[in-house]
This record gives C-alpha cells, sequence and structure tokens, in this order.
C-alpha cells in the first residue's frame, strides 16, 4: 500500500471515530479519547528510536513537558502575567514550536552520549528528567513547583466544545505519527534502523553511518513526543511539574509498544489502545495506582514471557513468515531507496 | 558579600561525608554494571526497600537501623540471585539484554514504587536511633553524626568488598568473569553461578545503602529516582567497575552538590549529577581511574 492512500484509510478512519464520538454526546468521551490518542502518539515516537534502532528511552516525560512547558512559556508571553485571558497561539502552531524545541533537545543528548554504548543513553534519559524537572521547579516564569493555570476557551469556531477540538488536534496527531513510523520502516532509513538494532558493529562495518541515523532516530522521536505534550496544558487546565514528569509517561510509552510489540508500527498503536483504554476503565473503576501497577506488571511479564509482543503471538498463531506479515513485497521493486 | 570560609568549609566537609554514604549507595552498581554489565537501573527502588525494612524494624522494635540492615543482608542477597536468575533465562541467555532487560529492570523499579506507595503512602518515613540527634563541635566545624556514623559503616563497607573481591577466591572470580567467560568455563568454574553471586552481593549492598539513607533523609517511595542519576554518573566517573574508583568519584560529587546546594540554593542540587554524567560521558568515558 502507498503512503497517501495509507493516510487516506486512516483519515477515514480517524473521521468516523470522530464522527461516533461525536454522536455519543458525552464529553467524558473526548476527555479518555485524548489520553488514547495520546498514548498512541508517544508510543509510537518511542517506538521509531526504541523498536527501530534497539535504543531505550526513558526520558519520555521529559520529551513530554518540554512540549508542556514551552507552550506554558509561550501562553504567558502573550497574554501577560497580570490578566490571564483565553487567547494564545492556534494549538497547532504551539505544537510545531513545542516539537522543534523537544527535537533539538533529543538531538544535543544523542550527540552526547549515543557514540557511546547504548546503555549510557538508557542512563541519561533517565536522568534527564530528573534535571528538566529541577529546571521548571526553579523557573518561576512557567509557575515553578506551585504549578501554572491555562485557561482552556469554551468553545472553538466550527467545532463547539474545545475538547473535541483537542481531541480531534491529537487524533490527527496520531495518523501523522502512525504514518511517519510506517513510511520509516518501509524506507532506506527503515533498514538502516533495524541494522542498527540487528547488530550495530556489523551495520558500521558495512558503511551504514549509524551516528547520523541514531541522531535523526533521537530527532524524529524526541519531536513527535514534544507535538504530543504541546496541547497538554490546555487539556488538563493546571500543570505541575511532580505529575508532567512523573514516571507513568515513561513507564507507558514504554510498555505500549513492548506489549504490542516493537518491530513493527502495528505494535505500538495496538498495545496503546489496549492498555490506553484498559486504564481508563481500571482509572474509574478501581484506582490510578493501581492501575499503574497493572501497566508495570503486564510490562514484566510480557517482556519476559511474550517477548515479541502481541503481534508476535499473532504471528506465531498464523504461521506466517514475518517477511509476509509485514509486507515488504516491495522492497526489490520500486522503493526509491531499497537497501541492496 | 563577604565570603564566607565557614560555610565553605563545612559544605566541603559535609559534602566529603555524604559522598561517603553515595559510595555505599553507588558500590551495587559498580559490581552490576561496572563488572558484570548489568545495567540494573532499579538498583536505587532496593535502596528503597531497605530504607523501609530499617523503618518497619525500627519502628516495631526499635531496633538500631544499621544492625537490621546488616541482619536484612541475607534476605537482599537472596532477592538479588533470584532476579538475576530470571534475568538470566529470560534475556542474557537470548542476547535480549539491550532493549528487554533494560525494560525488565525499568518494570522492576516501577512496580516497586507503585507497590511501597499503595502499602505505606507517600508521607515522609524517618527512623530513630541514638546517633540521630547530636552532633560533634570542632573548632568551626559542625559534623553531625547521624552523617558521621554512615559515612564511616559505608567505607568499612567498601573495604569488605574491595577484600572480598581481590582476596577471595569468588572475588577473583567475579572479576575474571566481566574479562572472559570463556577462559573462566575453561578454569571448570560456572560463570552463571559467579554471576549470580555477585548479583546477589550487589543487591545485598542495597539493604546497608537504604538503612544509611534512611538515617541521613526522610524517605518516601520515590526518593530513589534522584539516585538514579547519582549512582550512575558515581560508577562511570569512578571508572567502572573500580571500587576506589568509586569511593573517589562520590566523593567528588558529594562535595560538587554540596556546594552548589550551599551557594546556590538546595533546589539545583539534582541537576549536579547529571551535569557529572554528561560531562564525563562527553569528555573522558573510561572514568577516573578507568582501565
Amino acid at each position: 500500500m502507498r503512503t497517501p492512500a495509507f493516510l487516506l484509510i486512516w483519515l477515514a478512519i480517524a473521521a468516523a471515530v470522530f464522527g461516533l464520538s461525536v454522536a455519543f454526546d458525552n464529553d467524558y468521551v473526548f476527555f479518555a479519547g485524548y489520553v488514547i490518542m495520546q498514548y498512541i502518539v508517544l508510543s509510537t515516537a518511542w517506538n521509531i528510536l526504541g523498536g527501530y534502532c534497539g535504543y531505550v528511552n526513558f526520558g519520555t516525560a521529559a520529551f513530554f513537558a518540554l512540549g508542556a512547558y514551552s507552550t506554558v512559556a509561550i501562553y504567558k508571553y502573550t497574554t501577560g502575567d497580570d490578566t490571564p485571558s483565553q487567547f494564545s497561539m492556534p494549538i497547532p502552531f504551539l505544537m510545531l514550536i513545542g516539537g522543534a524545541v523537544s527535537g533539538v533537545v533529543g538531538f544535543g543528548m544523542g550527540y552526547l552520549t549515543l557514540r557511546l554504548r547504548g546503555a549510557f543513553f538508557a542512563i541519561a534519559t533517565l536522568a534527564l528528567s530528573v534535571v528538566l524537572e529541577t529546571l521548571v521547579v526553579n523557573w518561576d516564569y512557567v509557575g515553578g513547583s506551585r504549578g501554572a493555570y491555562i485557561i482552556r476557551p469554551e468553545n472553538i469556531w466550527l467545532i463547539g466544545n474545545y475538547i473535541r477540538y483537542l481531541f480531534l488536534i491529537m487524533m490527527l496527531l496520531a495518523v501523522a505519527a502512525i504514518t511517519i513510523a510506517r513510511l520509516i520502516e518501509h524506507s532506506r532509513l527503515g533498514y538502516g534502523f533495524a541494522t542498527i538494532r540487528d547488530d550495530e558493529l556489523a551495520a558500521e562495518a558495512c558503511g551504514v553511518p549509524t551516528l547520523r541515523l541514531k541522531l535523526i532516530a533521537t530527532t524524529i522521536s524526541g519531536a513527535l513526543m514534544g507535538m504530543a505534550g504541546a496541547p497538554f496544558p490546555y487539556y488538563i487546565g493546571f500543570l505541575q511539574p511532580d505529575s508532567t514528569f512523573g514516571l507513568d509517561y515513561a513507564v507507558n510509552s514504554i510498555a505500549m509498544p513492548l506489549i504490542g510489540g516493537t518491530t513493527t508500527w502495528i505494535g505500538p498503536l495496538v498495545g496503546a489502545l489496549l492498555l490506553g483504554s484498559l486504564q481508563q476503565i481500571a482509572t474509574v473503576t478501581i484506582s490510578s495506582a493501581v492501575n499503574l501497577l497493572i501497566v508495570g506488571c503486564l510490562l514484566v511479564g510480557f517482556v519476559i514471557v511474550a517477548p515479541n509482543g502481541i503481534v508476535g503471538l499473532v504471528r506465531t498463531h498464523w504461521r506466517r513468515k514475518p517477511e509476509e506479515f509485514v509486507g515488504r513485497r516491495r522492497v526489490d521493486t520500486d522503493a526509491p531507496g531499497a537497501v541492496p | 558579600m563577604i565570603f564566607s570560609y565557614d560555610l565553605l568549609i563545612n559544605a566541603v566537609v559535609s559534602g566529603i561525608l555524604i559522598g561517603g554514604f553515595y559510595a555505599a549507595v553507588s558500590c551495587g552498581i559498580t559490581i552490576s554494571f561496572g563488572i558484570l554489565d548489568i545495567v540494573n537501573i532499579a538498583h536505587p527502588a532496593f535502596i528503597i526497600l531497605g530504607s523501609y525494612a530499617a523503618y518497619i524494624v525500627n519502628a516495631t522494635f526499635g531496633l538500631d537501623p544499621i544492625l537490621t540492615s546488616i541482619v536484612m543482608v541475607p534476605a537482599f542477597y537472596v532477592l538479588g540471585a533470584g532476579i538475576y536468575q530470571v534475568y538470566y533465562f529470560a534475556f542474557e541467555k537470548h542476547n535480549q539484554e539491550s532493549l528487554r532487560g533494560l525494560a525488565f529492570f525499568f518494570g522492576l523499579l516501577f512496580i516497586t514504587e507503585v507497590s511501597l506507595v499503595l502499602y505505606f503512602g507517600v508521607d515522609y518515613r524517618y527512623v530513630d536511633a541514638s546517633y540521630s540527634g547530636p552532633s560533634w563541635h570542632f573548632a568551626m566545624l559542625d559534623i553531625p553524626f547521624r552523617i558521621l556514623v554512615p559515612c564511616l559503616v559505608s567505607l568499612l563497607l567498601i573495604a569488605v568488598l574491595q577484600l572480598i573481591l581481590t582476596r577471595t577466591f569468588v572475588g577473583r572470580a567475579i572479576m575474571a568473569v566481566s574479562q572472559d567467560q570463556q577462559a573462566l568455563r575453561l578454569m571448570a568454574v560456572d560463570p552463571v553461578r559467579i554471576k549470580r553471586i555477585a548479583f546477589g552481593i550487589s543487591i545485598a549492598t542495597a539493604s546497608l545503602a537504604g538503612a544509611f539513607l534512611i538515617i541521613i533523609q526522610p524517605v518516601e517511595p520515590s526518593v530513589g529516582r534522584e539516585y538514579i542519576g547519582r549512582v550512575f554518573a558515581v560508577c562511570v566517573l569512578g571508572g567502572m567497575g573500580s571500587l576506589p574508583g568509586t569511593v573517589i568519584a562520590a566523593m567528588l560529587l558529594g562535595v560538587v552538590e554540596s556546594l552548589t546546594s550551599t551557594f546556590y540554593g538546595p533546589s539545583w542540587a539534582p541537576a549536579v549529577s547529571f551535569g557529572f554524567l554528561l560531562v564525563t560521558l562527553a569528555v573522558r568515558p573510561a572514568g577516573l581511574l578507568g582501565r
């Protein structure tokens, strides 16, 4: 399937989901749906680096919070401190800025640590959340440790209720993320990533520019996480460092691709839909701490018992070879950058 | 502004003392990450577990926290050996440790933290010991015993560990396993068994480090996260797998952190370890005493 067709199909699905949610006429659907869409973006973004290249990023919360706090900074700058009003930049602009900030930080982090062994990158990302949290706590302009209020406009032109608008935007970003992930997977870039994942030393010896590819992956992945974070202050209304930098973003964005399956774009999508919905139900019916415990246990259970996730389980069940399932037939025909 | 030498000297001394404690916190990582190449990011979570073990015994029986932690060492050793066994069969055997092994330890970290939150809540807990109150005044120095005692015991712990690693058969085998597993196998020693013992020892140190932690500061389940950056910074700076290097690096980190929090404010201290880590990785990845 070519990318435009793929994109059109997913846009149609997104339109159908949005239509269905509107038909429900219950705002809770949009609040819950927003979180699930956000997790689709985060886990897909994580998978571009983690699943395709095999480099673990524990700093999802840091990149996400960078996006969120760049929105807060711009909001404070455009509305002024004394009279907080509802009007700031439109959200798509904020997403671009948040994405750019996170992408640059991802690039810098990667440049410093990716030349060394993979473990160092993972440790550095883990420490990054702590440091960024320290910076934000000490930065009074964006609220410091007290947190920052953002006033969400009531309505928006054409769509009506603002939460519907946020949901729609996040869903479009999710479609974009999935399309980007699939595009990468079937391109020269994706094959380069796969060589890094399978054997970096051999890839380097064959002339694959591993550092450059890893930096590209880190930048794309970080930028997508930042874009997912940018609308978050408008969703939550009150942004606080403790919760924004919480470990739950990191654990979810790792658990979802690993439970779904890491080597294809389907994995994070399946994982996010499944785990995201499960958590929404568990948060309402049980409690939010217990639901995080469930995610942690599922993560550990899946990495031990089913290393290739749900997609891997389905594959072995159908007894199909991975090549057929992923659809790599076009490699030798007309793919522009097919690896010889 | 008049520069206060009193303040400076006090900051340096308390930094060195805190550094001694950081050495105890990091020596487990030096063994697991530096020597065995197992990226155990859950280590700080086990330290917090050690803190809570000391807290429970201290609160119910009034036993001394350090004594408790020494009694708890075998339990932590068994826990560590068990975790290594799972890790070996699920990941290391299939060369899956880079992605899934890391995710496994991250999951353990998360499960431990959330379980502690569910059971104990997010209140700060502390212990009572005879040395938690008084302090020692000497000229312009002011040394609280609650920092001095953990520092001295942790230096003792590291000395014992160093003796085990260099003088005993098992210790030498542990050092050998990091260099050449095949050669070890030719000497009729099972590398997996040696690694299991070593990992057990590394988790056992968390019991002591946890007790030190709760003596020095009140503990709640997410405190461990601040230590992730610290322990790895110390381990890398110390030269990956060198215990003397760990002590030097830990004291260096302690002094820089103490100076930062004295002169810029305590809220900036967590950023120091990360800066340390990044600078080390960028400038000298082999560490201070790197091989």
